[in-house]
Parts: structure tokens; C-alpha cells; sequence
């Protein structure tokens, strides 16, 4: 865990990389890797962000906070923004004004390299996993492993077989991703984003197209993973069964007045948030006038 | 048993000074003459006390969406008029299909569907479009050059079995068509020719036509343009479906480049094997100019190799490979480009495909003219 109180700390993902390298996994991270030993804390802070399409806003005046160790969630209806708000998060889309801070860096007025240096330290699984079709598996886990750390074939096999077996995929190591149903496939993007032990793992809508039973399995696997690991968590979901049950931070985004308009813990904003559209989208629309006495 | 369908109808009546009773009645289907609504229009118009209109709908057998594209409109236009539309005369089901039809209003600021833009504007927006489209090609091959130069460093990171895999596809998987084109191409270059040598008697110089054309830029062209078609089409629908399903953001958010890792490998490959693929079509092309002038000229086949090999210098075989060289880096531009530009619909990626084989295509013969006129310039 991250030692507070001198802004700085030792990653998690370093730490986990340490117990499982005792004497099976001996670790020999890269030089590269090794300057991401000491990183600020793993907090993101959005600030004043405005999204658009060309002269298309999306939402502006974004202010919210997420705290290490957080499982925050980014909800709204369909369509309000909220995968774009992640893809600003993560580096893929450049805001048109405001800023992403990773501890005390703004993602988006860093330097190239220290912009590599902070994605490296984040997980992603995408709504479809987004696995390497021409790749098995093993090679999709493998691949963040083979270019980041100086581990050898033999121990990058045994990490990605633990990485699979974490997610329930043990013995799937050879199959391609078409050769896989879509909850296997979501997992396996899960064993993916997880092969560096990331200090922040962004989910985008992780139960969408799964049964019930499906989501709510990949719902505590990942709140499981993430309290083993120590990551903080950023999710993208609309689904209430998952929101309730991982969430303990959260923020809501409105179509209508494109920009957030509740902030905090999913179960409380149920019950207490003073907007009736909150309390509305919440309560799947059965709660619409007043806020429980 | 089945009722017979009527016509439907629609009738106007006054009552009091201010209120109009539309009376609808037969059967409203979809795939019938319906009334229009400009003829409510026509008495709103012609009667400016009417301020509210209602229904009787008294002889309405049936009635589908027909009915309620009609009242919506009438509603439009009445809200537009300031003129009270009372609805009670309606049956309960199309006075809640009207509801839940405006219970959320109109989207006017969604950015689609705007006004049709001037001529002018529309030049313009052109010319910033194609501004933009080239400054992203410049910055896709200013990036590409970066890696090039990262692997010349030895330090671009790509999977050396991708990069082998590519080299098949574009290499040995190629061969078949390649074959095919060639032989043909040769054959109808010789067989055109033949008929006119046939004139002077001059049928061995049916040699020299198909080998000196053949080596010095139509095998490369011809092999180019196979390699755009085949090749640059699937580089840019595997990169295409890639964006489609976010495996490229998946790359960028380990901090892999695209670049380094997929577009560098599928670049070096089809440089590399372009070169190799045109001799083997020069040769094939020979062959089927061969076919001609044995077949048909009863040349021997060994007085039109040595006839061949008089006529065909080195120097025309290292500008054919130049040309192939050229080509391979042209085509697999193309085709990157395209790729990693693709949108994120299934539409995108036939876009995307067809776009790489035309700016393959256009760029390979438009570097043609260019080497040609080199050539002739430096004389040689």
C-alpha cells in the first residue's frame, strides 16, 4: 500500500509484484520501470473539463475527485458522456479545456513520456474486452509483461497462467478470443489490464451484455481483485445491481444540462440526493418526487 | 371474417363561431389515399375566429400510424396558429400515443439536421476538410519516419512473429495472384505487339517489347497495383476493425504505439517483399510473352531468351525495383492510414478498405509519372 503523508508512495502494483516474485517469481523489473517506483498517489482529480466534438459540447465543467482506494462510478443515461469522460481519463481524447491530475500532474500539459510513465500505471478493460483477436489468450496477457519488464519467457508463462486463473480462465490459455463467450472474453480483458498490478483500473460498462448472474460474478470478482491488489477503482456503468454493490464513490452526469450534478456515495445520493433526477435514475424512475424524510 | 377495408374520409363542420369539428371516419391505413391536412389548413386560414378545433371520430372503422402522422401534424400546426386542440373526441389509445409522442420535446441543438449550408460555405468547408485530411497524412507519415528511425536505433518494439506472419501474407500468399496477373499481362503485351511486328516481319522484337516494358515499370506497376488491392486493403480493414473494437486503444493505453507496433511491421514487410514479388512477376511476365512467340510467332524459345536478355540491361531491372520499392512504401502508407484513420462502425471499415485501395492505386501511378520523368531526366 501507499505510505501517506509525504505525497509519495511505493505502487501496489510493485508491492504485489513482491509477494508473488518471493521465490517462484524472482522479479527484475526494466530501468524503465523501475523510475515508476516512487509515484505520486494514486488520485485523480478532474478539473474544470469540458468534452466536445468539434463545436459539439459533451459536458462541460467537470469537477470531481477520486480518491486511492476509491470504487467510483461514472453513471448517467445512455449516451450523456460517460465513456467519453473516461477515454479523457485515460489518455485517449484530449479535453477541450480543463484537467486530468494524476497526483500533482495534469495528464493532458505533461511531457510525452511522463504521459507513457502514468498510463503504464493504469488498467483498462473496454466494454468489449478489446482483446488482440490475431493473439491467444496467453499472448494478450503476455504482451504488457514482454514490454515492460525483463521477466523470461518461462516466468511471463507462469504469471499469465496465474493472471487467467485469477479471472477463472485457467486451462484457456491456447484459445483465440473468438474461440470464447463474452463474459470469458470480459474476464480475460480483466487478466489483461491486471498483468502490470496497474494502481488504477478504469472498467467500461463491465456487465453490459452479460446475464444476471454473469454481472454480478464479474462484479464481485473485481471488487475481490481490486481490495487484494489495493487498486482504486474507476467504473463506467449504468446498471444499479452494480453500482450498489461496488460502489462507494460516485458521480452523475445529466444530458439535459450537460454537466455533473451529484457527487458522492451512490447508496446515500439514493436516498438523500436533493435532485429529483438522481434520486429518479437511482431508483430506476420509481422515485421521482421528494427525498426520503 | 374479414371486414371490407373503406376509404378513409374526413369532413369539416363549424360549430358555434369559434370551434371546428373535424370529422374522421373509414379506415386510416398506411397503404391507402389518406386526406391531407391541408385541408384543415385551408379553413384555418380562411376563418380567423376558429380557435379550437375537436373530433368526431363517431365513423372511424381503423386506424395505424397514418392517423397519428396526420393529427400530429395538425397539432404542429394548430400550436403554430395559437389554436386549442381538444383531443377528447379521439379514441383513448391515439389520445395516448399523442401524448407519450410529445411528452419529451424536440432535440434542437443535437448539431444534425442543421439548416442546408450555402455553396460558399460548403466549398469551404471542403477546403478546410481537405486541409485537415492532409495535414493528418503528413502527420502519419512524419510518424511514420520517426519509427523507422526508432528501428534503424534498434529500439522500435514490435512481435517478430507478427512481423514474419505479415511477411507471409504479403510475401508467399501473394504469389498465386501475382502468377496469374503477370502471365496474362505478358501475354497480352506480346500478343498486342506481335500483331503489328508481324507487319515488318520484325516477330523476335516481340522480345524486347515485353522484356523492356515488363522490367522497367509495368511489372512493378502491376504488382503494385495487385499488392493495393490485396494487401493494402487488408492492412486497412485488420487495422480498421482493430479501432472498431477498441483493441488500438487497448494498445495506447499500455502505452504501446500503434505505430511501433502494428503499422512499422506491416510497412517493413511489404518493402521488402514488393522488390521480390516484381522480379518474380517480370520473370512470369517474360514467360507469358514467351507463350506468344512460341505459340503463335513459332519464334524458338531460346532465340527469344537470348533476344531478351540482349534487350533488357540492369540498369532496367534496378529501376523496376526502385519503382517496387517505392510502391511497397506507398501502398503500405495507404493502407495504415486509412486504417488507424477508420471510424468506429462496421461502414467505417468498407470506407476505410476502399479508400486505401484508391489512394494506393492513385499514388502508385501518380509516383510512376514521377520516376518516369527522373528517369528520362537523368537518361537512364
Amino acid at each position: 500500500m501507499g505510505q501517506p503523508g509525504n505525497g509519495c508512495s511505493i505502487t501496489p502494483a510493485l508491492q504485489h509484484s513482491g509477494k508473488i516474485g518471493d521465490d517462484r517469481f524472482p522479479v527484475r523489473l526494466s530501468e524503465e520501470r523501475l523510475k515508476q517506483v516512487v509515484v505520486p498517489e494514486s488520485q485523480i482529480r478532474v478539473s474544470d473539463l469540458t468534452m466536445a466534438y468539434g463545436d459539439f459540447v459533451v459536458m462541460r465543467d467537470l469537477n470531481f475527485t477520486v480518491s486511492k482506494g476509491d470504487v467510483f462510478i461514472i453513471m448517467g443515461g445512455s449516451g450523456c458522456g460517460k465513456s467519453t469522460l473516461m477515454r479523457h481519463m485515460i489518455g485517449l481524447k484530449a479535453p477541450a479545456r480543463g484537467h486530468v491530475y494524476y497526483g500533482d500532474v495534469s495528464f493532458w500539459e505533461s511531457e510525452p513520456e511522463e504521459q507513457d510513465r502514468i498510463m503504464r500505471r493504469i488498467g483498462v478493460l473496454y466494454q468489449s474486452g478489446a482483446l488482440w483477436s490475431s493473439m491467444t489468450l496467453a499472448e494478450n496477457v503476455a504482451l504488457p509483461l514482454e514490454q515492460y519488464t525483463d521477466l523470461g519467457q518461462s516466468e511471463i508463462r507462469e504469471l499469465v497462467s496465474l493472471k487467467l486463473s485469477l479471472v477463472g480462465l485457467a486451462g484457456f490459455e491456447e484459445f483465440y478470443p473468438s474461440e470464447i463467450s463474452g463474459g470469458m472474453r470480459k474476464r480475460a480483458g480483466l487478466a489483461r489490464a491486471m498483468a502490470l498490478d496497474p494502481d488504477i483500473l478504469f472498467f467500461d460498462e463491465p456487465s453490459a451484455g452479460l446475464d444476471p448472474v454473469s454481472a454480478r460474478r464479474l462484479d464481485d470478482l473485481i471488487l475481490e481483485l481490486c481490495n487484494s491488489l489495493g487498486a482504486t477503482v474507476v467504473v463506467v456503468t449504468h446498471e444499479l445491481a452494480s453500482i450498489f454493490a461496488i460502489g462507494n464513490n460516485s458521480v452523475f452526469l445529466d444530458p439535459e444540462t450537460r454537466t455533473m450534478i451529484a457527487e458522492g456515495d451512490p447508496k446515500k445520493l439514493r436516498e438523500e440526493s436533493p435532485d429529483p433526477k438522481v434520486r429518479e435514475f437511482l431508483t430506476r424512475g420509481e422515485e421521482a418526487a421528494s427525498p426520503k424524510e | 371474417m374479414d371486414r371490407k377495408i373503406t376509404s378513409a374520409e374526413l369532413s369539416l363542420n363549424l360549430s358555434g363561431e369559434d370551434r371546428l369539428i373535424v370529422q374522421v371516419g373509414g379506415d386510416w391505413r398506411i397503404d391507402q389515399e389518406l386526406p391531407s391536412v391541408d385541408q384543415i389548413q385551408k379553413q384555418l386560414e380562411s376563418g380567423p375566429g376558429l380557435h379550437r378545433i375537436a373530433f368526431d371520430t363517431t365513423n372511424l372503422m381503423g386506424w395505424d400510424s397514418s392517423l397519428l402522422t396526420f393529427l400530429t401534424k395538425l397539432v404542429k400546426q394548430c400550436a403554430q396558429r395559437k389554436v386549442v386542440v381538444e383531443g377528447a373526441g379521439l379514441p383513448q389509445g391515439i389520445q395516448r400515443l399523442l401524448k407519450l409522442a410529445a411528452a419529451v420535446p424536440e432535440k434542437k441543438d443535437t448539431g444534425k439536421g442543421a439548416a442546408r449550408a450555402s455553396f460558399l460555405a460548403r466549398i469551404g468547408e471542403s477546403a478546410i476538410s481537405f486541409v485537415q485530411s492532409t495535414n493528418e497524412m503528413l502527420a502519419f507519415i512524419g510518424e511514420a519516419f520517426v519509427v523507422f528511425a526508432k528501428l534503424l536505433a534498434g529500439k522500435a518494439r514490435f512481435r517478430r512473429s507478427d512481423f514474419i506472419l505479415v511477411i507471409q501474407e504479403c510475401g508467399a500468399q501473394a504469389l498465386p495472384i501475382v502468377s496469374l496477373i503477370s502471365v496474362l499481362v505478358g501475354l497480352i503485351l506480346a500478343f498486342v505487339g506481335a500483331v503489328q511486328l508481324m507487319m515488318f516481319g520484325a516477330q523476335i522484337y516481340v522480345a524486347n517489347l515485353v522484356g523492356i516494358a515488363m522490367v522497367r515499370v509495368m511489372g512493378a506497376v502491376m504488382t503494385g497495383i495487385i499488392m493495393a488491392g490485396r494487401t493494402g486493403a487488408s492492412f486497412a480493414a485488420q487495422l480498421g476493425t482493430m479501432q472498431v473494437n477498441e483493441e488500438l486503444d487497448a494498445l495506447t493505453t499500455l502505452g504501446i504505439s500503434p505505430m511501433e507496433y502494428l503499422v512499422l511491421p506491416r510497412m517493413l514487410a511489404l518493402c521488402l517483399m514488393m522488390p521480390l514479388l516484381c522480379l518474380y512477376a517480370d520473370l512470369m511476365s517474360i514467360l507469358g510473352g514467351m507463350i506468344v512467340g512460341v505459340g503463335m510467332l513459332d519464334l524458338n524459345p531460346v532465340a527469344y531468351f537470348n533476344q531478351t536478355r540482349a534487350a533488357v540491361s540492369l540498369g532496367d531491372f534496378f529501376i523496376g525495383l526502385f519503382h517496387s520499392a517505392v510502391f511497397g512504401i506507398l501502398v503500405a502508407l495507404a493502407g495504415c492510414l486509412r486504417g488507424m484513420q477508420c471510424g468506429r462502425s462496421a461502414s467505417a471499415v468498407g470506407e476505410a478498405t476502399t479508400s486505401a485501395v484508391v489512394t494506393g492505386i492513385i499514388s502508385i501511378i501518380v509516383a510512376t509519372a514521377i520516376i518516369t520523368i527522373m528517369c528520362n531526366v537523368l537518361g537512364i
